[in-house]
Formats: structure tokens, C-alpha cells, sequence
């Protein structure tokens, strides 16, 4: 199977003259990422300035809140923002030899869905609703396998559904995604995203709809899954939780910008970006004590259009000094631990 | 006498399902199927359990926006059933509820200030000034900005409109709420602000909550007591210490562990449950959790357990519904069938 990927295997040299060399470890590295929308407020940049690295064969997780540009980052690595509303404006998607962010939509097509697959937040929108499960997945086969038989294709998309824990894939690919389970739709999704045995695979908010109970499932197969395969996970989230339990190294994200990225245990155990330790210190948790105050993080995100001068989360940030209307550069503040906050070296926790 | 404000004895909701040209009932969902619960003035009941296990339903019914098929509900040792429309309409003053989605359950026409002065008309209560400075202070005690009063709830973000929801359900100063999932859907940072607003508005109105929710560290953290529902039916209730320290119903116990918890130095044996929730259609005879137990023998097949005392628990009221209460589950078994199952499955080859 490995020869439909030869074709990329020895890409053209990109136009511009430098060429792009990744260090060994990493198969992915965001540079300097701008991703702007067109609205009637006038151009927003959902995500601005944003960087960091995807470890080969490990799980970055991406943290935030609602709106914070999670998305809007995968993506743009995806090269699916919506058109002609959202573009790239700047920066590079380093990944191997190439700059996603600028390759032709040809070449885009060989690495999409293929190096580089993709599980939606809402599978009930990524999965047509006329078209029956078999026929989805068939279809994912046909365009990546074109000289699959149609023979093949039933028992490979068989044998995948059973991979991910569906019961009676036989008879499940005669169904519609209405008549299963949102946990069930799910693991079809990731099927479907494991089709080409992609090397990267972002999984956005996989299982935030789904039970705790479905949640654990879907945590362990992947974990399986990457255990067999090797692959490379981007897996975005809000929930703390499951960062702690599924990642290597965790990127947290604030209103569209990276305020912190870290191992994870160096992350929960010495967070060094007031945003990071607010989140960490409101969550409840099972071995505290019921019905005290939680500690909180006052406020709210300032909105894209109307974002402070200098840093994002000075309106909420309890050490907020003047020289925060500066926007602060990313510093390092550990081994692999970086922090955008002019306070980071100075905090103890 | 008892010190109960809320009582809800063997509460059952069963809707109809219609179908076919002639409309005709081709079935029942037994979305609420035998719930009791007990409440104490100024404490919180944490109602726990699964998508579709019937929580909403319960609230509702308690509410009587659904009329029950069966059961009594006690409020202030009232049976609301027996109350005429006059009554109940005096007694839902003192029992309100807060919507998980507060976008749907606020008027997208209405200004934040008519919305919060509704309650007061409705029960004719105080002049059009009064009323103006009961919502401004409702306004500052959630805090919101006076100035929200000519705006309306599209402007605000869904933490802001859990306050605004927040702040209407107290407006008239209840005796209880029933929180439907009011903090499932905002981010965690406006998550913990909404907590604490609730856990003061308990301690400065005496307000007794039915606390529904998904999450089972937001439960623990706000709640007396618990109660676990699978499935329409309540599976084990309980002191929330206790809960959590020994459950004894092997889904309390499996849920409990399926918590991601936020600490990466924490390997937790996990405990997976094998396939989905069953319809409330067609619940399993018997335990209707015997479809998914680890711990599942012939005689839950067919015969359903009763919500008792547990065993060595007496007078302590935890309860719980299990024919083999206690017994741990051999997870460990379990857990290695289903790694031989992984190792069955036929390998992706790169
Ligand atoms: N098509 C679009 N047009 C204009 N703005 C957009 C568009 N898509 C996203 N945005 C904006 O970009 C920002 C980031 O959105 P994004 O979807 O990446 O957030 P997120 O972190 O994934 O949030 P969530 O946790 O809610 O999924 C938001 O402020 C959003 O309003
Ligand atoms: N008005 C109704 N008519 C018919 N069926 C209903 C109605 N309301 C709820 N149901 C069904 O009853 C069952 C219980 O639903 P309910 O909304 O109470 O669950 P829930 O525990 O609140 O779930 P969630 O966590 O998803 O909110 C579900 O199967 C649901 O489809
Ligand atoms: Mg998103
Ligand atoms: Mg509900």
C-alpha cells in the first residue's frame, strides 16, 4: 500500500529557497501561525502568532477555551479553513520537507486524509446523513485506494470497524448514521480517519459529547491505536482530564494564542502562566473537600474584536502590571516548558 | 414529621411512542421507571447518571410539566398531584429550575429586564418601581451590569446568561431550584465562577437544590447527597463521601473510575464498560444494568434488584440496587479478556 504515497515522497522543492529540515523527533512544527477571518467587524485573527512542535509518535494535546482559535489551528493544518472568509496570513506548517501553508491544493490533496487525517467535534456533521456507513467508508477507500475492487474495499471497511469496536460491522454498514449511537458514530469517524494509516491524526474534541463511560472507551482505543500504529495525535480538548490521562506534551491556548506549552507532568506540576494555573486551580476535584469555594478565574475572554493592547489575559490575570500592555514573547522558562508572561520566571506555585 | 422539603415516591414517567399511518401507540419509553428520593431543606441532591437515563424527566416531572404516570411528589409535605391549579401555582414560587442551555430557555425577544420582572407580574407582586429595583438588585446579587436590563440574552455569553437564568429562578426568593446541567455547557474557567455563585446563593437564601449533571466532580463538589441513575431508575444513593469512597454498585463504580482525572502522575485502573447504554425502550429484564455488568450472573437476568440498605451500611442510608452489592468486580479479569480481545483483532500494517 505504501506506493501511493511514493508520489510525495520526493516532493519539489519549495519555491522559496531555504529548505525545510525538521529535527528528527518532530514531525510537525507550527511557526509563527497567522489564521485570519473576514467579518463584518472587520478582520479578525483567530489565531496570531501561534507556534509550537508535534513530537513524532507522541500525543500533543491543545487546551482552551471555547473560542480560543483550537479549531481554527487544526484547521488551518487540515488547509480546510472555511473559504473565502478565512486564509492563512502568515507563518509556516512545517511538516517533513514541506510547508503545508503554502504547497499548491494539489499537493494538499495527497497529504490530506492521508499523511494527515482528521476526526471532527460534531461527527453527526462530518457524517452524511443519506449516504448509509458503508457507503462512507467505501468512499474514503475509493478516493485514497483507487485500485481497491469493491470486494476489497467490504472487508477491509469490516475488518476497520472491528478494529475501532464496533459490534457486527456487518451489519452496521447497512445502517444510517441516525440510527447509532453518538459513541458508535464516533469510532466510525476514526475509522474513517485511519483509512490511509495516516502519520498524524488530529482528533478535535473527539469525545466531548460523548458519556464518561463512552469517553473511557474511545480514550483506550486510541490509545491502542497508536500503540500498534506509532501514529502521531493532535488531540484538542478542554477538559484537563483527559489531557492528563492521553498526552505527552500540551500546548495551552488563550484568546487565539499560545500562553503556555509543556510536558504534561511539568505542566500540571509547575504551571508558569497565570492563565494555566487559574484553570488548574478551578477545577473540582474528587479528593477536595465538597462545597468550598472553588478558586476562580474572574471575568471573561475578551472578545477577537475588541482584545486588549499587549497581553490577552490581563483583564483576568491577578498579577496584572503596567508592562502588560506589552505583549510578552515566549520565554523559556524550563527544560522544553515555554510561557508567554512577563511574570513566568518570577511565579512560584 | 420529617425534615424533608422535597419527597418523590416510586415516581414513573412513561411517554408514549406513536407511529404508522394510523398514529397509533407502538410502544413506551420508560424514560423515568420507579424513582424515589428524599431532599432536606438547605441541602443539595446530586442526580448523576448517563445521556438519556431519564434525569431531565425527573426534574420536569417533579415540576409537573410532565403529569407523572405514576408516584407522588411530596413538596413541604404537600402531595402536588392533590393541589388544584391555584395551589400549585403558588407552590411553584418556591420551586424553580435552571436549563442547561439558558439560550433556549430565555426569551430571545424579551429584554433581560422584562424577563427578570416576569416572575413578579405573574404572581402580582410590588409596583413597576419595586419591581425595577428587585431586578437590579437580582442583576448585582449574579453579577451582571445594571445596564443589561435594555439589552437582550443573544448579547451575552452563555456564562452571562446562566446568571441572568440563575438570577430569574430566585427572583421570588424560592425554597428550592432544580439545576438542570447548569454548568455542562460553559468552559471550565466561567464553570467554577457559576459554582460558587450557587453554593452562596444556597448558604445566604437556605435554598435546597436537585443538582443535575454528567460530571461526577461537579456533583461531588456540590452535593450531600447523591443519587445514580442508569436507565430510569435510581442505582445506588448515598451520603457523597460515601459515594465516592465505597461505591457499591458495580456502575458507580465503574463510572467513578471512567473520571479523567487531572493529574498525570495518577495510573488509575480503569475499568471499561463494554457497549452502549440500552434503549429505554426496551430496557434488559431483570438488572436493567445486567447488559454491561462486569460482575453479572444468571439471577440478574431475570430478576430486578430492589433499592435497599446496603449490606453493613445500616442506618447510614446508603441504598443501593444490586443482587451482589459490594462484591468487587474482578476488573482485573475483565480488563485482560478485553486485551486478548485487542490482540485478537487483525493489525493495521504501515
Ligand atoms: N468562519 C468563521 N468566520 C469568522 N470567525 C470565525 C470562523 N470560524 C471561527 N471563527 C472565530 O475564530 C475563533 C476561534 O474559533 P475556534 O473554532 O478555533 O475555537 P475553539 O477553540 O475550537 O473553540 P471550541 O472549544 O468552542 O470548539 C472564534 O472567536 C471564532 O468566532
Ligand atoms: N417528551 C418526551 N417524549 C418522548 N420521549 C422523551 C421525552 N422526553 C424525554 N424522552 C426520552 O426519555 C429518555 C430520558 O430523557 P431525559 O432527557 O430525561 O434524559 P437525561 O438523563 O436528562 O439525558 P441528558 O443527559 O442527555 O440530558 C430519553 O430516551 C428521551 O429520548
Ligand atoms: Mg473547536
Ligand atoms: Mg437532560
Amino acid at each position: 500500500m505504501r506506493n501511493i504515497l511514493d508520489g510525495i515522497a520526493n516532493p519539489v522543492r519549495q519555491s522559496h529557497s531555504d529548505t525545510i529540515k525538521l529535527s528528527e523527533n518532530v514531525i510537525l512544527n507550527i511557526k509563527n501561525l497567522v489564521t485570519a477571518f473576514d467579518t463584518e467587524a472587520g478582520t479578525v485573527r483567530a489565531v496570531d502568532d501561534v507556534s509550537f512542535e508535534v513530537k513524532k509518535g507522541q500525543t500533543l494535546g491543545i487546551v482552551g477555551e471555547s473560542g480560543c482559535g483550537k479549531s481554527v489551528t487544526s484547521l488551518s493544518i487540515m488547509r480546510l479553513l472555511p473559504k473565502p472568509a478565512g486564509r492563512i496570513e502568515s507563518g509556516q506548517i512545517l511538516f517533513h520537507d514541506m510547508d503545508i501553508a503554502k504547497i499548491d491544493a494539489d499537493k494538499m490533496h495527497t497529504i490530506r486524509g492521508n499523511r494527515i487525517s482528521m476526526i471532527f467535534q460534531e461527527p453527526m456533521t462530518a457524517l452524511n446523513p443519506v449516504h448509509k456507513i458503508g457507503k462512507q467508508i467505501r468512499e474514503v477507500y475509493q478516493l485514497h485506494y483507487s485500485k481497491m475492487g469493491g470486494k476489497d474495499i467490504r472487508e477491509k471497511s469490516v475488518e476497520m470497524l472491528r478494529k475501532v469496536g464496533i459490534p457486527d460491522p456487518e451489519k452496521r454498514i447497512g445502517e444510517y448514521p441516525h440510527q447509532i449511537s453518538g459513541g458508535m458514530r464516533q469510532r466510525i469517524m476514526i475509522a474513517m480517519a485511519l483509512v490511509c494509516k495516516p502519520e498524524v491524526l488530529i482528533a478535535d474534541e473527539p469525545t466531548t459529547a460523548l458519556d464518561v463511560t463512552i469517553q473511557a472507551q474511545i480514550l483506550e482505543l486510541m490509545k491502542a491505536l497508536q500503540r500498534e500504529t506509532g501514529m502521531t495525535i493532535i488531540f484538542i480538548t478542554h477538559d484537563l482530564g483527559v489531557i492528563a490521562e492521553l498526552c505527552d506534551e500540551v500546548v495551552v491556548m488563550y484568546a487565539g494564542k499560545v500562553a503556555e506549552t509543556a510536558p504534561v507532568i511539568e505542566l500540571f506540576k509547575h504551571p508558569k502562566h497565570p492563565y494555566t494555573k487559574g484553570l488548574l486551580s478551578s477545577i473540582p476535584r474528587l479528593e477536595n473537600q465538597r462545597k468550598v469555594k472553588l478558586n476562580v478565574i474572574k471575568g471573561m475572554v475578551p472578545s477577537l474584536c475588541e482584545l486588549p493592547q499587549g497581553c490577552r489575559f490581563q483583564n483576568r490575570c491577578p498579577q496584572v502590571q503596567k508592562i502588560c500592555s506589552v505583549q510578552p514573547h515566549k520565554k523559556s522558562v524550563g527544560e522544553n516548558h515555554f510561557a508567554s508572561c512577563h511574570f513566568s520566571e518570577s511565579f512560584r506555585f | 414529621m420529617t425534615n424533608n422539603l422535597l419527597e418523590v415516591r416510586n415516581l414513573k414517567m412513561h411517554f408514549p411512542i406513536h407511529g404508522g399511518v394510523l398514529w397509533r401507540k407502538i410502544g413506551t419509553v420508560y424514560a423515568v421507571d420507579g424513582v424515589s428520593l428524599k431532599i432536606r431543606a438547605g441541602e443539595t441532591l446530586g442526580l448523576v447518571g448517563e445521556s438519556g437515563c431519564g434525569k431531565t424527566t425527573v426534574g420536569r416531572t417533579i415540576l409537573r410539566i410532565y403529569d407523572p404516570t405514576d408516584g407522588d411528589v411530596l413538596f413541604g409535605g404537600k402531595n402536588m398531584s392533590l393541589l388544584g391549579r391555584k395551589e400549585l401555582r403558588n407552590l411553584r414560587r418556591n420551586l424553580q429550575m435552571i436549563f442547561q442551555d439558558p439560550f433556549e430557555s430565555l426569551n430571545s425577544r424579551q429584554t433581560i429586564g422584562d424577563i427578570l420582572e416576569e416572575p413578579f407580574i405573574i404572581h402580582s407582586i410590588g409596583t413597576p418601581e419595586e419591581r425595577n429595583t428587585e431586578v437590579r438588585k437580582l442583576l448585582d446579587r449574579v453579577g451582571i451590569p445594571e445596564n443589561a436590563v435594555t439589552r437582550f440574552p443573544h448579547e451575552f455569553s452563555g456564562g452571562q446568561r446562566q446568571r441572568i437564568g440563575i438570577a430569574r429562578a430566585i427572583a421570588l426568593k424560592p425554597k428550592m431550584v432544580i439545576c438542570d446541567e447548569p454548568v455542562s455547557a460553559l468552559d471550565v474557567s466561567i464553570q467554577s465562577q457559576i459554582l460558587n455563585l450557587l453554593l452562596e446563593l444556597q448558604e445566604e437564601m437556605n435554598l435546597t437544590y436537585l443538582f443535575i449533571a454528567h460530571d461526577l466532580a461537579v456533583i461531588k463538589h456540590i452535593s450531600d447527597h447523591i443519587a445514580v441513575m442508569y436507565l430510569g431508575k435510581i442505582v445506588e444513593s448515598s451520603d457523597a463521601d460515601a459515594l465516592y469512597e465505597r461505591p457499591l454498585h458495580p456502575y458507580t463504580q465503574t463510572l467513578i473510575s471512567a473520571i479523567p482525572v487531572p493529574d498525570p502522575t495518577v495510573k488509575r485502573e480503569k475499568r471499561i464498560l463494554i457497549g452502549d447504554v440500552p434503549s429505554p425502550i426496551n430496557p434488559p429484564s431483570g438488572c436493567r444494568f445486567h447488559t454491561r455488568c462486569p460482575i453479572v450472573k444468571d439471577r440478574c437476568k431475570t430478576e430486578e434488584p430492589q433499592l435497599c440498605s446496603a449490606p453493613g451500611t445500616e442506618g447510614k442510608s446508603h441504598l443501593v440496587a444490586c443482587h451482589y452489592a459490594g462484591q468487587r468486580a474482578d476488573f482485573q479479569e475483565q480488563s485482560q479478556n478485553s486485551a486478548r480481545m485487542m490482540k485478537k483483532l487483525p493489525a493495521i500494517s504501515r
